[in-house]
């Protein structure tokens, strides 16, 4: 049983590592709000630049942020890969869900105006 | 190690993994799902409002009985520090889970305490948000960005508030003595759940308050 365990689940990582990537996760928070702050400020530095890129920069940014919480925290970088398709299969079905959505309530709003 | 003593402890499986893991991880699989949908619906109906209050624009709404204008009713700085202070939680909690797996009682204990207030932290934070939106004249009938944004940001609440009950109950059972190494998963368990309470933030903080 030991050793079965012993090929699927690994030490997790020290407080050392957990520091960075909470260091790292408040940093990227930071930068979404100052890309939003930025993109509501005409007088802002770069204004002009984040303003069409807000949405992607914080789409990049969070996905980040969710990938190094799954990897570290969650111990998936460590732990089978079993729990890892547990959950990237589901965030696959998930984000068709939200884009089939999307595009099908932008077709009806363009097919049907006042809708 | 004491996180395979956790394990041996248990028959083994036909996956050499922990079922008790296996069933976190397929209900954490399956409120992606329920996430997702609660998310395509708000955007789906982000901008469809016809009255006020909104997100971030001046609007007309009706305030006490007649109409009047309406100032934006995000606070992002606030929500930002409440953001802070959920992902600092997912911090506390792994550490509280070194803690438990080494053995360490005063690590174990301190860390949890750290977790479970700044979740009460959060879960205070949204009490004041959806009171005082309320206050502003945004009801849950109100407008169609009311009823996408309370039933969105209202489930996540709901889940953490959850997750603060049963980091509760862990810190009490290791307050008692009841959480030695070999029952680190019992933590681990719990500290999974609470990290996909984070996540779902992760996703939803942008979304809702900072994308156009």
């Amino acid at each position: 049983m030991d050793a079965q365990v012993a090929t699927h689940e690994h030490a997790h990582p020290g407080p050392a590592l957990y520091l960075k990537v909470a260091v790292i996760l408040f940093v990227m928070t930071a930068l979404e709000v100052l890309a939003f702050e930025v993109s509501h400020r005409s007088g802002w530095p770069m204004h002009g630049l984040v303003q069409p890129l807000l949405n992607e920069i914080l789409i990049i940014l969070s996905a980040a942020k969710f990938a190094l919480v799954a990897m570290f925290y969650m111990h998936l970088k460590q732990d089978s890969k079993i729990f890892s398709g547990l959950l990237v299969f589901p965030l696959i079905i998930a984000a068709v869900v939200i884009l089939a959505l999307l595009l099908l309530f932008a077709y009806l709003r363009a097919q049907h105006p006042g809708m | 190690m004491a996180h395979d003593t956790a394990h041996a402890m248990h028959p083994p499986t036909a996956t050499g993994l922990d079922t008790r893991k296996l069933a976190i991880w397929t209900f954490i699989g399956s409120e992606c799902l329920f996430f997702a949908t609660l998310i395509s619906n708000y955007l789906v109906y982000k901008g469809q409002s016809l009255v006020g209050p909104l997100p971030h624009e001046t609007s007309q709404c009706m305030l006490h009985g007649q109409m009047a204008t309406c100032e934006p009713i995000f606070e992002i700085p606030l929500v930002t520090f409440g953001t802070a202070v959920l992902l600092f939680s997912s911090f506390f909690v792994v550490l509280a889970l070194n803690g438990a797996q080494k053995g360490n009682r005063k690590q174990l204990i301190g860390w949890l305490s750290a977790t479970v207030l700044c979740g009460l932290f959060f879960v205070g934070m949204q009490v004041y948000e959806f009171y005082h939106f309320f206050h502003k004249g945004l009801g849950y009938t109100t407008n169609l960005f009311g009823s996408s944004f309370y039933t969105l940001t209202g489930f996540h609440g709901t889940h953490v508030t959850l997750g603060v009950i049963w980091l509760a109950t862990v810190l009490v059972l290791a307050i008692r003595g009841k959480l030695p190494p070999e029952k680190a998963l019992n933590l681990e368990i719990a500290a999974l759940y609470w990290h996909f309470v984070d996540v779902v933030w992760i996703v939803i903080f942008p979304v809702v308050y900072l994308m156009r």
